[in-house]
Order: structure tokens, then C-alpha cells, then sequence
């Protein structure tokens, strides 16, 4: 048999092609494994920062209820984070590294976690907008090739289905209530939903990764398509809360069996995304204090394993 | 110096009757934590009523391109499987 | 008798709302995400074991789980001191979860063969639950003692301060006695004898040294709490002064 490069490239190709997984040990093409570790870390560093803006609200949630499902989505969302870490660890890099580049800017994560929650109905939008667009792109990819990854992401999307009923029972809950309620309701669809759309992230035409994503199956629908499928999924929904989408284009298209949407506005997401949104120092800040205020007590648990260890050795 | 806390695989039996089943990873400094940890992080739903942690580097795993003399030989070795035999339909409980 | 059971109950639930706060509050910003997760894990067990207390309250005295949790004023609540101190650091964290967890696993185990039939289902749920922070807090406090010199200096710290805020948990106040006497809650005096030599006997194992002084802080059971406590309610009770008499 022929091992040269590109023998083994088209035999992974044809792998893929043929719908199957990839497991951590087979070949790989190198950029295909960059591309991943980038991926998959990108998402568990969106899981983690995710926590932040959520995570404010807890110690001021309206209602022991509220602040039970709230402290235990965010929980979830540090787990989703670890699950994802250990599938990008498989690919030979360690957490420890992972995070370093996230600390460091190198690694980026979702931009939507750089507006701040400024009120409780925020919590709704979130979990109705923004948990709503991530598991679009979620359910996805529990269908992409590498398999550590499908699998972790058939655990989160498991998971996750309460999340989004989380919020949107809080925004129901508000639409219903009184006027300034329902009024900080409609004021956080204002600001949450742009953000939404743009999580999906550029239209196809401007976006460098789709097409070498698509043919490894990593992903298997364009953004455009997704974010077309969450806007179709979402209009009705605001509609049945009363509430009303903050784009005047919108609106349902027979011809096309579509909504049609306005234009987003791109200069804002690429401002955020190059570290100029409301929050992103905040954020990163956030993480690396945890992180530099963690290492003694990681170190304090490793030096007593170890000690623990050579006392059992002389034993 | 690599401080980084060692990486232990997590499997866990969802109910007695049923077999261990790997779950993902995660990082302790050692089993106990591991342990603990294991409870927090992958049975927050009661899914399991047991649970194995072992260290990472403990595993030794077949290598894929191995895996034409490990596995291709059963290929052929179909009366292994249960549907090699031809039994007429009517026959039930076999 | 029901208004010192009323009493008593919020005595056992004030003490798991304020530190299911507390380490709400750590949730996104653990040493590890490992860590993160065990404590939020705790901090969940607290509001959930909050509920079934408030639950039952309310049904003896009127309101509601959430007008017992957030609508008093900063006297009525009568937690102790210990769970109100802050998340200094992960030793702070840890001694104040120890030596908390080791007095509550013991009045659980009295509190599950209450005459409170209520009460008495509330300890037989929570309990299994407990014993599970009593090892985690214990085993943290070994390795953090038995860590580095950083970690035991730190350890030891969390220590000194927190230790004189212990005897409070198990001097009896006037509901205590009586609900003693009802047979409805433990005899601290009993408790107290066991609690010390549990964590005393942690403290010889691990090297950690209680403070030469004996001096204790109390009011907490009484309504008269560190600063703290008044900087926890505007955060717990934002949103239901903010916008009176809604659901939320």
C-alpha cells in the first residue's frame, strides 16, 4: 500500500465521505486536527466565559425557583466546558494550554458574551436567544466527524434542553406580568437579538473556514443557513410572547417559505470580535483572576497526592 | 515544570444489571478527587449508581493501524454472529 | 409552641439560604472547573434543603418560601455568624464549609428522628446530601493542610479566624431549649461535646492549631450579625424591593 500524504488524505477523505467517525488515534490530516483543537476549544471557552454573564445574576434572582434553575444551568455550562475540553484534549493538547490561550487572546470565544446582562428579564433573553441559536448549531454537530467531539455534543444538546426553556419560561413569565415588566422583557429582545443573529457568525460569502468545514464535515450546514433556520424558528415564538423583533425587514416570505431579515450590522461584530465589545476585558479579567487565584490551591492538591503516593510506595 | 492536575477516564454503571460505560474525562489530583469529582461532574442527573475512575496514562490502547490484523480477521468469522443461522420464522424464543 | 417552631426552622434554614449564597457566588470563578462544579453542587443542595425548610414555615406562619427567603428586614434573619463570612480564599472557603458541615451532619442525624414528622423528612433528605459536603470539606482540608507551605499557612489562617465563630453553633438559644424539650431538635450541649472532638481531632491529624485565645463571636441567632450579612440581603433581595408584588 502507498502511505504517501496524499494516498492517506484520500483515504481519509474517503472515511468521511463514506460517514465515518474519526477516533483519536487514526490519521489525521494536521490541518484538520489544528482546525479542530481551534473548534472545540473555541466552543468550551464559549461554554466558560458563557458563565459570566449569567453568573452575575445568581446571588439576585427574583425567586428560590428562579435561582435554583439559574445556579444550575450555569453549573451545567462549566460542565459542557469540561466535556468539551477533554474532547479537544484527545487531540493531543492539554487543558492547561488551552487555557492559556484564552487568557493570553489568543483563542477566541463566542462574542455574544461580551454584551453585559444588564437586568433580570436579560436571563430570559439568553436562555430564549442565545442558548436557542448555540443549540441550533449544536444539534448539528452531534453529526460531525470527529468523534470525540460528536459525542460530547450529544451529551450537551441532552442536556441543554432545559436551558432554553429556562428562559423562555422566564420571558413568558414577564410578557405576562405588569407593564414594567413586560417592558424590561421587550427591552432585552431589543438588545439581544442582533447579538443572536451574529452568533452564527459571518454570511457564507465573507466566511474563510465554511467550505473545508463542510467537506470534513465539522459542520454541516452553512451560517447562513443556520442563522435562516433560527430566525424561522424564533419569529413565531416573540409573537406568541407578545413581544416584537427590533428589525422592521422582517417578515414572512411565501415565496421562499423563509423570513426575511434585515441587514446585520457588521461593523459591530467585528468590533466586538477584535476585543472592543462592552465587555471583553471584563470577561477575560474574570477568567484570570480564577485561574492566577486557583493555582496554589492546584498545586497545594498535587504536592499532597504526591506525598500521599510515596508514603504508599514505602509501605 | 507541568503542574497540570493528571487526566482520569470516568465510567459509570446508570444501574445495576448493566455494564460500566466510558463517559469523557477530567482532570484530579488524584483517584479520591477524581472520585468526587466524577460524582459532580457526570452524575448531576442520577445517572449512575457506580462508578470506575482510572488514570489516563494507565490505558493502553490498540493502535488503528493495527487494525486490519486486529479486527478485519473476524470479518469472515460470521458464525459468530446470531443471524448465520437459518431457522424457520415460526420458531420463537431462540 | 407553633410560633417557636416558626422560629427554629428559619434558625436551620437562614443558615443553608446564607451560605448556598456564599458559594453562589463562587459559581464561574473556582480554582478549577472540577472544583467549580462541586461547589456549586453545594450551593444547590443549600436552596434545595431552603425550600423544604421555607416551605413548611410558611404553611405554619403564612407568606410564602420566597417572602421568608427575601422580605425581612436584616434582624429577622438568625443564621450564624460562621456561614456569612466571606469567600476570602479557598482556605477561607473550605475551613468555613468544615466546620459547618461537621456541626450540621451531627443535628441532622438528631434532626431524623425528630417528633416534627415535617422536619424530620426535611433532615432524612438532607442528610444524605451533607454527608457528602462533611467529606469533600474534610478531604480539601487534608490536602490544603497537607499541601504546600503556602496552602498550610493559608489553611491555618482561614483557621484562626474562623474557629471563634463555632461555640455559637451549639450554645442553645431559648427556641433551641425549647424545641429540645419538645422533642423536636438535638441537645447542643450533646452536640457541642461530639463536634469539638471531631474537628479537634482533624486539627491533631493535620497539624492545624485552634487559637490559644478563647474568645467566640455570637448574635447571629439573634438577629445581630456581622457587616457582612446587610451586603448579602441587598444582593438577595434586589429585585423583589425593586419591583414589589410581582411574579416572577
Amino acid at each position: 500500500m502507498n502511505l504517501s500524504l496524499e494516498n492517506l488524505e484520500k483515504q481519509f477523505q474517503d472515511r468521511i465521505d463514506a460517514g465515518d467517525n474519526i477516533e483519536p488515534k487514526d490519521w489525521m490530516p494536521e490541518k484538520y486536527r489544528k482546525t479542530h483543537i481551534r473548534q472545540i476549544s473555541q466552543h468550551a471557552h464559549s461554554e466558560i466565559v458563557g458563565m459570566l454573564p449569567e453568573g452575575n445574576w445568581i446571588t439576585r434572582a427574583p425567586s428560590l425557583r428562579r435561582k435554583v434553575a439559574l445556579l444550575a444551568k450555569v453549573q451545567d455550562e462549566a460542565g459542557h466546558g469540561l466535556y468539551l475540553y477533554s474532547a479537544a484534549e484527545t487531540l493531543g493538547i492539554s487543558r492547561d494550554e488551552l487555557f492559556n490561550q484564552l487568557h493570553t487572546g489568543k483563542a477566541k470565544y463566542s462574542s455574544i458574551f461580551n454584551y453585559p446582562a444588564v437586568t433580570w428579564a436579560d436571563m430570559g433573553a439568553i436562555g430564549w436567544l442565545v442558548d436557542g441559536a448555540a443549540i441550533i448549531n449544536q444539534v448539528m454537530l452531534t453529526r460531525t466527524s470527529y468523534g470525540p467531539y460528536a459525542r460530547a455534543m450529544v451529551r450537551i444538546c441532552k442536556e441543554e434542553s432545559f436551558h432554553q426553556r429556562q428562559g423562555f419560561e422566564i420571558m413568558l413569565t414577564l410578557s405576562k406580568g405588569t407593564a414594567e415588566q413586560k417592558e424590561m422583557a421587550q427591552d432585552a429582545l431589543d438588545r439581544w437579538w442582533w447579538p443572536s443573529l451574529m452568533m452564527f457568525g459571518p454570511t457564507d460569502a465573507a466566511s474563510t473556514h465554511t467550505e473545508q468545514s463542510m467537506k470534513w464535515k465539522i459542520k454541516r450546514k452553512t451560517n447562513d443557513e443556520l442563522r435562516q433556520q433560527f430566525i424561522d424558528i424564533t419569529a413565531p415564538q416573540a409573537e406568541f410572547l407578545g413581544l416584537k423583533i427590533p428589525d422592521p425587514a422582517l417578515q414572512w416570505n411565501e415565496e421562499r417559505g423563509h423570513y426575511d431579515f434585515g441587514e446585520i450590522n457588521w461593523d459591530e461584530f467585528w468590533q466586538v470580535v477584535k476585543g472592543y465589545g462592552p465587555c471583553n476585558k471584563e470577561r477575560i479579567n474574570a477568567r484570570v483572576k480564577a485561574w492566577d487565584e486557583g493555582a496554589w490551591v492546584r498545586e497545594a492538591a498535587l504536592a499532597y497526592a504526591e506525598k500521599k503516593d510515596s508514603i504508599q510506595k514505602a509501605i | 515544570m507541568n503542574n497540570e492536575w493528571p487526566l482520569f477516564e470516568i465510567f459509570i454503571r446508570s444501574k445495576n444489571g448493566l455494564e460500566h460505560r466510558h463517559m469523557g474525562s477530567l482532570h484530579a489530583a488524584d483517584a479520591v478527587m477524581a472520585m468526587e469529582n466524577a460524582r459532580d461532574v457526570y452524575t448531576r442527573r442520577q445517572e449512575g449508581v457506580s462508578i470506575w475512575v482510572v488514570p489516563s496514562s494507565e490505558i493502553t490502547a490498540s493502535n488503528p493501524e493495527n487494525n486490519g490484523e486486529l479486527f478485519a480477521p473476524a470479518e469472515d468469522k460470521v458464525y459468530r454472529h446470531p443471524t448465520f443461522y437459518d431457522l424457520p420464522d415460526e420458531l420463537k424464543h431462540i | 409552641m407553633q410560633r417557636a417552631l416558626y422560629k427554629y426552622i428559619l434558625l436551620l434554614g437562614d443558615n443553608a439560604l446564607v451560605l448556598g449564597h456564599r458559594l453562589s457566588e463562587l459559581c464561574g470563578h473556582g480554582p478549577s472547573l472540577e472544583t467549580d462544579i462541586a461547589l456549586t453542587n453545594m450551593s444547590l443542595d443549600y436552596f434545595g434543603q431552603v425550600r423544604n425548610y421555607f416551605q413548611y414555615a410558611a404553611e405554619l406562619e403564612g407568606g410564602s418560601e420566597d417572602s421568608i427567603a427575601f422580605l425581612r428586614k436584616e434582624r429577622q434573619y438568625v443564621n450564624c455568624l460562621l456561614v456569612e463570612q466571606k469567600n476570602t480564599d479557598f482556605a477561607y472557603i473550605i475551613m468555613r464549609q468544615f466546620l459547618f458541615d461537621h456541626w450540621y451532619l451531627l443535628i441532622l442525624e438528631s434532626l431524623c428522628s425528630s417528633k416534627d414528622e415535617r422536619i424530620n423528612a426535611i433532615a432524612n433528605k438532607a442528610i444524605k446530601e451533607v454527608k457528602y459536603h462533611h467529606r469533600f470539606s474534610e478531604t480539601w482540608v487534608q490536602r490544603l493542610a497537607g499541601g504546600t507551605s503556602e496552602s498550610f499557612k493559608r489553611i491555618q489562617d482561614a483557621t484562626t479566624f474562623l474557629y471563634p465563630y463555632t461555640q455559637e453553633l451549639i450554645v442553645a438559644n431559648a427556641i433551641e431549649v425549647e424545641m429540645h424539650e419538645a422533642g423536636i431538635g438535638p441537645d447542643l450541649k450533646d452536640i457541642g461535646q461530639h463536634y469539638y472532638d471531631q474537628i479537634h481531632t482533624v486539627f491533631n491529624k493535620t497539624g492545624l492549631q485552634k487559637p490559644e485565645e478563647n474568645f467566640f463571636h455570637k448574635g447571629g441567632k439573634e438577629g445581630i450579625h456581622t457587616e457582612h450579612l446587610g451586603f448579602i440581603l441587598a444582593e438577595l433581595q434586589y429585585m423583589q424591593r425593586t419591583y414589589p408584588n410581582m411574579q416572577w
